[in-house]
């Protein structure tokens, strides 16, 4: 097996030979392009154009699903509707709550990790393996696992938290109060990892002299961690916290397995309403307008934090 | 690793015992959901909704052959004019009133799964693997910029990106085809294995390089010769990373694909089985498809850093 | 040792399953909903093969899905159905939008008549613009909101005294709604055989349209109408007349008091699952189902009854049911017209019905014999005979995404009052309608 892969790779390797060598001539520059340009034209075709291509439809009242209906310019009035819309301000309040709890969750929990894990102990890497594993998954295929696990009557997670505090059958997607945090449970256990994993990338970063230099000092535990710890992790944590940040702005999969935006609309996240909009009531136009907005938003928002990282990092 | 440092509480054995055990119970923890798929895949599906929840049960392969056929619920007579069952998954069905009436769709889903997982994969490599190469090695003009407009791609919420995507599939005929998905995951991809690629020929001093071409290579048999042999662990960890993506990517493949192409994420929330939603058979089918990636993390453990941070962070 | 044995055996299974899927080379795929009556259709269509030679393919997507997944696939022109069993919703987008053949020209080819089938079906299932013979289906499936309640518990003396002596009649099959809830809220809660018991199981489902299948249950028998004037599109004082209002309050009345807990987002195989499991005394759901719970080895045979979604004001049920459209952007619609074909014929409609498929086919329907056949055939007929259905605009997928998310807000979520949630529903309706050019 290794010996027959292995004489492909020479085979393989020699028909390489001949080509280069008939391109012998080639100029860096061009050999640039031509590594280059297949990457550059293949994200045109697939990204830019059709952004381009949504913002138009942004101003039309185009419906993917009427094909033979004439396509009209109506100016920003899909812009005006999505703006003057209650309704919208609702999918953000719940997007912002999501993203806010999942990251103030995922920091504690996940920088604590880190801290306890950078102790060295012994099994720290078989155990932080472990860790790292629900992060690595689907989304969408755990997430309708969680279903089944937040079942009030027969999930396990209803009757473990029953028998440790006695609370009875808990509806985790049912009940317009817990149906927030059955999404911000899921997705703290499936993310934690990756806040801790940058979290301690950031404390193995520290030189140990510092801690020396401040024992020399006389520091306390509270300010050791106060004035070398914190930041030194903190660019890696802000860091972690734009990444995270922007996944679960975007956030579809797993909260559609989970409550697919309901109890009502209480967990309808804005790309959730945006799939109705575009998948089932077929708006094509309005639902590209609400895309434009999205993108915006991730895109300004990412672009200010940006500015506040690099001035943390300097 | 570092002895006689002392970094705050890291010193007395029993500190150490400590953060070990809140790290394992934690771990343990994060555990139960997995451990409660696997065993949920080997319940029957009566065991599968009893209350309490049952720990202990008697193992059956019902979720299984469930996950893997559909069957419909006769009466006791059609079932006695059909002769003696044939296997015995056919007798684990007739069990319960019911007959196979023929295969599921999960083992076309799953194999579209990983056609379109690899093609993508290896495309994505390859084109990143040039461009990174390209990134690194020649003065690009605007370099910064085009790199940063690759990472972009990334900013947009997969459903908006795929309202114009739908409506250039459906004029391309790119529709439901596995054609279309590996060219989308692949774009989506790049951006990944460009950035991350781009780290690793970063790290392969040129040196190397000028050597070779001292020694009478051309730039492209340098870039053959020398530097493809030294990014071969990169590489590897960047397809892993390209691949776990293409595997675990849900709504691309919910809004472009139905049939014909679709992937095993779409698929396996929807496995019902008669009469009632099949919890052993969606956990089995989440079992056998989640496998590959808890193995593929473990490989893994050493450059997940790198690669959910697209190359950001090293080390 | 064992594990391998194991091992071997589910690897044969795999492959004996992935060999099955290919075939024939004349074949086709049939697209429906994944439940009861798509596996009966499936055992029925191998006699189609054996007698025909033409293979079957199917597609089945759970309901909660079925109509996000096929008009996706409709609307993207895919190839993936040959046949598409589709809601009866659709007909009116099935034939403005081109998705599905015209049959009449078929149907006279064939010597199909539609006046073999029963009226309600080939109004609802089949014609667009509605009740004008332009046929874009074969009525396929007919199917009705009904109910099945717990015989044996209804029947069991402690039961029916406890009943009688706290609400004066006695405990049977409910006749209005009122009565329902009544009997909804003496299982509630009740102990019966050492396990805590509850009243109902109704639709409270937010993706799809199951909130709004229940919802209509109960508002067509307060005498809830979508128009004042039909075709008008004229909607004030119609969706939110006085009745409407008192009947939405209802559902959302019985769902506070008789569900059972966790049952927020429930449709056709929540209402199962709770119903089998023996959580509740009455479930609401289709009667496509009623087969296999008679079948059912645990609540099967008398365990069960059935009646007809109750009146109120008037009475009315919730249609359900579907016909079989040949789809345009097939390459093998003759091979489906074939099928068509093949299905209209008596003696297949009287096999489907006994398989548990729902026939609309007079010859099975007006038999004299038809009502004893099953313990439900009469009370099919009996709801098949006042049936009302949501609209069915080309753009109907969007009137009721709007009725989900308005009634689910309100019922389930207790957001505002039921007047505001059906003010609003008009104003969803109407800027739709505006969109579409019909205001």
């Amino acid at each position: 097996m290794a010996g027959s892969t292995r004489s492909a790779t020479n085979r393989a390797a020699a028909a390489a030979t001949r080509f280069s060598a008939k391109l012998r001539g080639v100029s860096d520059a061009s050999i640039a392009w031509i590594f280059i340009a297949p990457t550059i034209l293949l994200l045109l075709a697939i990204n830019i154009f059709p952004l381009l291509w949504t913002i138009y439809l942004s101003f039309t009242n185009f419906r993917a699903n009427q094909p033979g209906r004439p396509v009209r310019w109506i100016g920003t009035r899909n812009y005006e509707r999505l703006l003057g819309s209650e309704d919208i301000w609702g999918y953000l309040q719940a997007t912002a709550h999501f993203v806010i709890w999942t990251m103030i969750l995922q920091i504690a929990l996940g920088f604590g990790l880190a801290l306890l894990i950078n102790r060295n102990f012994r099994g720290a890497s078989f155990w932080t393996t472990i860790i790292l594993i629900p992060m690595m998954l689907s989304p969408a295929v755990v997430g309708t696992f969680w279903t089944y696990i937040y079942q009030p009557q027969t999930g396990i997670f209803s009757y473990i938290i029953d028998f440790f505090a006695g609370t009875g059958a808990l509806d985790m997607i049912g009940s317009v109060t817990l149906a927030p945090w059955s999404i911000i449970i899921v997705d703290t256990w499936m993310w934690t990892p990756y806040i801790m994993l940058l979290c301690l990338a950031g404390l193995r970063s520290i030189p140990d002299y510092l801690y020396e230099a401040a024992e020399i000092d006389r520091a306390n535990a509270l300010q050791k961690f106060w004035y070398i710890t914190l930041p030194r992790v903190l660019p890696f944590l802000m860091l972690a916290v734009l990444f995270r940040g922007i996944e679960n702005f975007k956030m579809f999969d797993l909260v559609v397995e989970l409550t697919s935006g309901g109890p009502g609309s209480t967990t309808e996240l804005a790309s959730i309403n945006l799939k109705r909009e575009a998948f089932e009531k077929w708006r094509t136009g309005y639902s590209s307008a609400f895309a434009i907005i999205l993108f915006v938003t991730i895109f300004g928002l990412g672009n200010i934090y940006v500015k506040v990282l690099n001035k943390v990092k300097s | 690793m570092k002895s006689g440092i002392l970094k705050p509480g890291q010193a007395t054995p029993l500190g150490k015992f400590l953060a070990g055990s809140a790290v394992a119970l934690y771990a343990l923890v994060a555990m139960i959901p997995l451990v409660w798929i696997l065993a949920t895949g080997f319940k029957s599906p009566p065991d599968s909704i009893s209350y309490p929840p049952k720990v202990f049960f008697e193992p059956t392969l019902e979720g299984y052959v469930n996950l893997f056929t559909t069957r419909s619920r006769q009466t006791a007579e059609y079932i006695e004019s059909l002769g003696p069952p044939k296997s015995w998954y056919e007798e684990l069905v007739r069990r319960r009133n019911m007959v196979i009436s023929g295969p599921s769709r999960f083992a076309d889903r799953y194999w579209n799964s990983i056609v379109i997982g690899f093609g993508s994969t290896f495309l994505a490599v390859f084109l990143g693997t040039l461009a990174a190469y390209g990134f690194s090695r020649f003065k690009v003009p605007l370099k910064d910029d085009l790199l940063f407009f690759i990472l972009s791609t990334r900013m947009m919420p997969p459903v908006a990106v795929a309202i114009p995507i739908f409506l250039m599939f459906r004029q391309l005929g790119l529709s439901d085809t596995a054609a279309g998905m590996i060219l989308l995951y692949t774009a989506v991809n790049l951006s990944l294995s460009v950035w991350l690629l781009k780290g690793f020929v970063d790290e392969i001093p040129r040196e190397y390089e000028e050597a070779a071409v001292v020694d009478g290579y051309s730039r492209l048999q340098a870039f053959w010769k020398v530097v493809l042999p030294q990014m071969r662990a990169g590489i590897a960890a960047t397809a892993i990373f390209c691949l776990i993506f293409a595997w675990n990517e849900y709504a691309f493949a919910l809004l472009l694909t139905s049939g014909t192409a679709q992937t095993a994420p779409p698929f396996i929330p929807i496995i019902i089985g008669e009469g009632g939603l099949d919890w052993p058979a969606v956990a089995a089918g989440t079992t056998l498809f989640l496998m590959p990636v808890v193995v593929f993390t473990v490989l893994l453990r050493n450059q997940l850093l790198r690669g959910i941070t697209f190359g950001a962070v090293r080390k | 040792m064992r594990a391998k044995k194991i091992a071997a055996v589910a690897g044969g299974a795999v492959l004996a399953a992935m060999s099955g899927a290919h075939a024939q080379d004349k074949e086709i795929t049939l697209c429906w909903a994944a439940w009861d009556p798509a596996n009966a259709l499936v055992e029925l269509s191998k006699d189609f093969t054996s007698s025909t030679g033409i293979g079957m393919n199917f597609e089945f997507v759970p309901w909660t899905n079925f109509a996000d997944r096929f008009l996706n696939e409709l609307n993207s022109g895919g190839k993936l159905c040959d046949l598409m069993i589709g809601d009866s919703q659709w007909i009116g987008g099935g034939a403005t939008y081109g998705h599905y053949v015209k049959l009449n020209d078929f149907f006279d080819q064939e010597g199909i008549s539609m006046d073999d089938f029963l009226p309600a079906t080939v109004y609802a299932y089949s014609t667009w613009p509605k009740g004008t013979p332009n046929y874009y289906a074969l009525p396929a499936m007919g199917d009705a909101l009904g109910w099945v309640y717990r015989k044996d518990w209804f029947s069991r003396p402690e039961l029916q005294d406890a009943f009688k002596a706290e609400y004066g009649r006695d405990l049977g099959v409910p006749s209005n709604w009122n009565e329902l809830k009544d009997v909804a809220s003496f299982f509630q809660g009740r102990e019966i055989d050492g396990e805590t018991r509850y009243g109902a199981a109704i639709y409270t489902e937010r993706g799809s349209e199951g909130i709004t299948m229940g919802v209509t249950a109960a508002l067509y028998p307060w005498g809830f109408k979508y128009e004042n004037e039909q075709g008008s599109y004229d909607m004030e004082g119609a969706v939110n007349s006085a009745a409407s209002v008192e009947g939405l309050e209802f559902y959302k009345s019985l769902y506070d008091c008789c569900s059972p807990p966790g049952h927020s987002d429930a449709y056709m195989v929540a209402n199962l699952d709770a119903y089998k499991s023996g959580q509740v005394a009455m479930q609401m759901n289709w009667f496509a189902f009623f087969p296999g719970i008679a079948k059912d080895e645990v609540v099967g045979g008398d365990i069960s009854g059935f009646f007809v979604n109750p009146g109120q004001n008037i009475e009315a049920s919730t249609l359900g049911g579907q016909g079989i459209s040949v789809v345009a952007y097939s390459d093998k619609q003759d091979l489906a017209l074939e099928y068509i074909k093949w299905f209209a014929q008596p003696d297949v409609q009287a096999k489907w019905w006994a398989l548990g498929g729902y026939s609309c086919h007079q010859a099975v329907l007006g038999d004299p014999g038809f009502a004893a056949t099953a313990p439900f055939a009469a009370d099919f007929l009996k709801a098949m005979s006042g049936v009302q259905d949501f609209w069915q605009e080309p753009i109907y997928a969007e009137l009721l995404l709007a009725m989900q998310q308005r009634v689910h807000d309100y019922v389930v979520a207790g957001k505002g009052t039921a007047q505001e949630a059906l003010d609003k529903l008009i104003e969803d309706w109407t800027i739709s309608f505006e969109d579409d050019g019909k205001l």
